[in-house]
């Protein structure tokens, strides 16, 4: 079992989002973060004078998977979180212990798995 | 002042008052002439109401704010200003002697009194050559805040990916050329269709329709916005940021249209400009009323937004009408107008990004505040060269002038404006980069946030050049807000 944690522009997520759910992957949570890396700082400026933010909004997407669908996760962040130019963000893949799903109390990887009937239920 | 002083002041003073109108006389040997007087009053009435007009910008600029993200507030603020202030001035150069100049009947532009040079009447539609007087100045100034609310309603459907630069170059078009072309046509009276006068009292047409075709012009050029549309094409809700502003925003509108409508009198002789304030505030009531009940009806929702811009769409249509019409006939328009634009927006909806429904709330119900006047407009109130509506036994003749002076509006109107669009396009480019677009127009267009708070994180903001006094125990401890912790 993995967590994928992914960086994004705030842009790409719909298209990531739509896809995962075609893919039968509707389980991630997302949070506004703001964060800095090699995209430059915006200057704003306010009568005369000026602050640099360094720090741009970014998106964090969390999404625990399977190891067998690492792969498929990671490439459609890839394919649509791409612009080419500095500031796309990073994608981050890490070990997870341990699940549980709450409503049932079941754990394990089967809690992760796939729902290929997905976008039909939520988008139905 | 000494409290001994102070109470024989107080007690003297009913004493002053009584005296005071003796002294007025004493000033002056000529005898106050009742004629003069009325003038007197028609000015400062007009005068009134022009400024109620004027603070109408503010409910133009907080209705977009209110329909727009907050990243795009600041840039609503300096276009509201610079659009303002560019009509001013052009509109004292060359677009009060276009509209009101006189020039031969029929003409498509005055001839005279540019810079503010000539004129002296302000009970006729057109300037009378003659010194300009205070009654020149009152007409010039009231016509200039119709001109700015026409250039307004224009930039409503191009939020948040135009360039700031397209406003000058349009402004100066729209303030020299567009509007007072259309004001020369139907206000000063040069297009008589079939020989018969257009009824526009205040403007539905000149005013409101004249912006929405310019927006339908700029909207057409410039494109959606980016995730207006999904990738099936249909549209996608883009929500506004600040109800409660655009509330507030449809209250002022309202309340500046009893500038707008009454105003137009254009005096105050026998307060007829009562009898419009109560037929323009039927026809918002109901104009609230029709959209309320036809959103719950069609939508199966009381969208907030509908409502406002029923307020909205039933004070644009009895804007050519109030002058006109029967108090029944104002809640009729008005109603009507309100479940009229409901089905506007959501059709417009489908194929434009419209992101305040000027196409609907001024276009749509302009041409129907125009052409109701060829229904309503009853025999008394109806002047001398134009005819009563059908309703009120007039036939369909008043109707087809309507009809002819919204088809001449819109035709005009958007091809000026389709080609000044095009122009700058083609040249400059309308819209910003997608970039810009998703950072926002505070940002890229201006350099500064409408809500830093929102976009600078308070770490930044506090810098690193930390003042003893803030680096002290308390002021740590005061300024770790529940988000750090």
């Amino acid at each position: 079992m993995k967590m994928i944690t992914a960086y994004i522009r705030h842009d790409a997520f719909e298209p990531i989002r739509a896809e995962l759910l075609e893919l039968g992957f509707p389980s991630m949570s997302i949070i506004d973060v703001k964060g800095s890396g090699r995209q430059k700082g915006v200057t704003e400026q306010y009568r005369g004078a000026s602050v640099t933010n360094y720090l741009r909004p970014k998106l964090k997407i969390e999404c625990a998977v399977a190891d067998g669908d690492v792969q498929a996760i990671v490439d459609t962040i890839l394919k649509h979180a791409r612009t080419g130019n500095v500031g796309d963000g990073k994608i981050f893949v890490s070990p997870v212990e341990q699940t549980y799903r709450i409503r049932t109390g079941e754990s394990g990887e089967e809690t992760l798995q796939a729902h290929p009937d997905a976008a039909e239920s939520v988008n139905g | 002042m000494k409290p001994s002083t102070l109470r024989r002041a107080t007690a003297l003073s009913p004493l002053m008052l009584l005296l005071m109108p003796a002294m007025a006389f004493a000033q002056s040997d000529t005898p106050v002439n009742a004629a003069d007087v009325q003038t007197d009053l028609n000015w400062v009435w007009v005068m009134v109401a022009a400024m109620l007009v004027v603070w109408m910008q503010a409910g133009f600029a907080f209705l977009e704010i209110g329909f727009a993200r907050g990243k795009n507030v600041g840039t609503i603020v300096a276009k509201i200003l610079v659009n303002f202030s560019i009509c001013a001035v052009v509109w004292w150069a060359v677009g009060f002697a276009f509209a009101f100049g006189g020039g031969p009947a029929h003409s498509f532009w005055g001839d005279s009194g540019f810079f503010l040079t000539q004129g002296n009447t302000i009970n006729s539609t057109s300037l009378v050559p003659g010194e300009v007087n205070g009654g020149t100045y009152t007409f010039f100034f009231f016509q200039f805040a119709f001109a700015a609310v026409s250039l307004a309603i224009v930039w409503g459907s191009t939020l948040e990916r135009i360039k700031f630069i397209v406003y000058p170059i349009y402004a100066v078009v729209f303030s020299a050329i567009i509007y007072p072309f259309v004001a020369h046509a139907l206000f000063a009276g040069n297009l008589t269709p079939f020989g018969y006068g257009v009824q526009d009292f205040a403007g539905s047409s000149v005013v409101h329709l004249c912006g929405a075709v310019g927006a339908l012009a700029a909207v057409l050029v410039l494109g959606p916005r980016r995730g207006k549309f999904g990738p099936d094409g249909k549209p996608r809700a883009i929500p506004g940021h600040n109800m409660p502003l655009f509330g507030l925003a449809v209250l002022i509108l309202w309340l500046g249209w009893f500038g707008f409508n009454p105003g137009s009198t254009l005096n105050a002789v026998g307060s007829s400009f009562a009898q419009v304030a109560v037929v323009t505030n039927l026809a918002a009531g109901a104009g609230v009323l029709g959209a309320t009940l036809t959103v719950l009806l069609v939508l199966k929702t009381l969208d907030v937004g509908m409502i406002g811009n029923g307020a909205i769409a039933g004070l644009v249509a009895i804007t050519a009408p109030s002058g006109y019409v029967s108090p029944l006939g104002g809640v009729i328009i008005g109603f009507v107008a309100g479940v009229i634009v409901v089905f506007s927006v959501v059709l417009i909806e489908k194929k434009i990004d419209d992101p305040v429904g000027v196409l609907s709330a001024h276009g749509v119900a302009g041409i129907w505040g125009t052409l109701a006047c060829g229904l309503f407009t009853t025999k008394d109130l109806a002047l001398d060269n134009q005819k009563a509506g059908l309703f009120y036994g007039g036939g369909l003749t008043q109707l087809a002038v309507q009809a002819v002076a919204v088809l001449a509006v819109i035709a005009f109107v958007f091809i000026v404006s389709y080609i000044v669009f095009k122009l700058v396009d083609v040249t400059i480019g309308m819209r910003v980069s997608a970039e810009e677009e998703e950072a926002g127009l505070d940002i890229s267009e201006h350099g500064m946030y409408g809500y830093p708070e929102q976009f600078i994180p308070e770490a930044e903001l506090t810098g690193y050049n930390l003042s003893p006094v803030l680096t002290s125990a308390s002021a740590v401890a005061a300024s770790s807000s529940p988000q750090e912790a």
